[in-house]
């Protein structure tokens, strides 16, 4: 590749030169953003007590880093997160299976899971709380029943819906169901499984915080709503940047597993 | 002569909720052992629907099928799996059966060898033209090692100069693999090119109108070696034109309605 033409050598410099004056004006515009929080807070022109300033949301970071408990809340946040989005993820999809499996199973089904599709799974987080108890169970089947139902049906629309033609060609060699579902559904529908688990990740994180927010004494959805109520709006501030942190680092872990896969695929 | 296939008399209506429809009625064929059998007729007229009770996926109402043999299905698409190696999309039909053993391995080998497709036995399915996709998909096909194949339409998704390519190609595995086989198509000078027999069916409910042994002179201008029949020398034999005319006028009728 050392052959390159003049114009090509060019085009690559202009390529890298886009990419790089991306990252600044990004940079640029998170960097101006903090600061211009932090002068008008010093100036006295926006209120501290409603909207805080960066420096006292870091100083209070700190504050919570010396003692630990930061890590209590946002370990007990993460792990009810994960917990949450493993078993919606996986119960989903074994359900989506079942439903695959057996087309009368799926008919008769087929209302109940849109009306819980459609129905706001927030609105039933009070009950499952009082059901399932408060603490860690209640709150991570609050962040299950959240993504469940909408894995359930993304999955199987997915599986029903891989090449008519491919099953028939299975199907001449004599392919049992199983046989369909190992060699053709599951190996045609890993980026779709891939797409669903970023979406969950995205949901458990609502159900965990919804759940925290009603019962609970540590988390990150605990240390949010305890701030609002005792008006440490510093706290709320800082709860929410934490949360978006764990949220984007989850996420980004999701997006390695799926280049990885892709780049197997090449 | 030996019959492989043998339809006596089926009679097949489908039942759906606007009543029944009869889409086969008092069909008779046979394959003979060596030869390719051609069905031609317009579209709907049931061609699919002969396959399936071929392979036993769907029953006839009413009559007789005796097949012998195991059966070996090639389709319009290649259905080649993206993410299956060429070696691997070959093997799926064993490891389904849960037939995969050295002997199968080695006549895998072997085939790939034979059809030119050892060198991309590692590639992926989208790194190969359409023709070569075909011909993976007839060797998936072989490797199950039917007696008898059937053919739908298979060359009518490519385009036709690689459509002539490809069919002197199967046809020439066919014969070299000692298969008999009955190939579907609407095309009828691929029919006549490929087929020892062309059966010409009705529309719905079909039946068959007319049956040509397709016999062509090829090989009287070498007189010493004799030449073997292929699709591409067929289509210049003398007799082709008129096989060609006849099935026109047999499917005529339908295009203008």
């Amino acid at each position: 590749m050392q052959n390159n033409s003049k114009g090509y050598q060019a085009y690559l410099r202009k390529q890298e030169k886009q990419r790089k004056s991306i990252i600044v004006w990004q940079v640029t515009i998170l960097i101006s953003f903090v600061a211009l929080w932090e002068i008008l807070a010093r100036m006295d022109i926006i209120n501290t007590f409603l909207l805080s300033s960066p420096s006292d949301i870091i100083g209070l970071f700190f504050e919570y880093l010396k003692d630990g408990s930061i890590f209590v809340h946002i370990g007990i946040s993460v792990w009810e997160t994960i917990l949450g989005f493993s078993i919606g993820t996986v119960l989903g999809i074994i359900i989506a299976i079942m439903l695959w499996w057996s087309e009368p199973i799926a008919k008769i089904l087929d209302p109940f899971l849109v009306v819980l599709n459609a129905l706001p799974k927030t609105a039933l987080a009070p009950i499952i709380i009082v059901w399932a108890g408060t603490g860690i169970k209640g709150i991570v089947v609050v962040a299950v029943a959240i993504s469940l139902v909408t894995t359930i049906l993304s999955a199987y629309n997915y599986f029903i819906n891989v090449d008519e033609d491919k099953v028939k060609m299975l199907k001449s060699f004599g392919a049992t169901k199983y046989q369909i579902l190992i060699k053709l559904i599951f190996p045609s529908n890993i980026g779709n499984l891939i797409n669903i688990a970023k979406i969950n990740i995205g949901l458990a994180w609502v159900g965990v915080i919804v759940g925290e927010f009603l019962v609970s004494r540590y988390g990150l959805g605990y240390l949010i709503v305890y701030g609002g109520q005792v008006f440490k709006l510093d706290l709320v501030m800082m709860g929410v940047v934490v949360l978006a942190i764990c949220a984007l680092a989850m996420y980004q872990a999701i997006n390695v597993l799926e280049k990885r896969y892709k780049a197997k695929q090449k | 002569m030996s019959n492989i296939i043998e339809f006596k008399n089926v009679y097949k209506s489908f039942y759906t909720k606007e009543g029944e429809i009869a889409v086969i009625e008092n069909l008779n064929l046979t394959l003979e052992k060596g030869k390719i059998l051609g069905l031609l007729g317009p579209s709907g007229s049931g061609k699919s629907t002969i396959l399936n009770m071929v392979t036993n996926l769907t029953e006839p109402t009413s009559g007789d099928i005796k097949v012998n043999g195991k059966i070996g299905y090639m389709f319009q698409k290649d259905n080649l799996l993206d993410w299956r190696t060429i070696k691997d999309n070959i093997m799926i039909g064993l490891e389904i059966q849960n037939k995969i053993d050295n002997e199968a391995l080695l006549k895998i080998d072997s085939l790939l060898k034979m059809y030119d497709l050892w060198e991309f036995k590692n590639r992926f399915p989208r790194e190969l033209s359409g023709g070569m996709r075909q011909r993976v998909a007839l060797i998936r096909t072989l490797a199950t090692d039917p007696d008898i194949l059937l053919l739908d339409e298979p060359f009518s998704a490519l385009d036709y100069q690689t459509r002539l390519l490809v069919s002197d190609d199967i046809h020439r595995i066919i014969k070299q693999e000692n298969k008999d086989a009955i190939l579907v198509t609407h095309d009828i000078s691929e029919g006549i090119a490929m087929c020892d027999t062309v059966c010409v069916l009705s529309k719905r409910p079909a039946t068959i109108k007319q049956t040509y042994n397709i016999k062509l002179t090829i090989d009287k201008e070498e007189t010493h070696t004799e030449i073997k029949r292929t699709p591409m020398n067929s289509r210049n034999a003398p007799e082709f034109r008129t096989y060609f005319d006849l099935v026109w006028k047999e499917l005529e009728v339908y295009a203008k309605q």
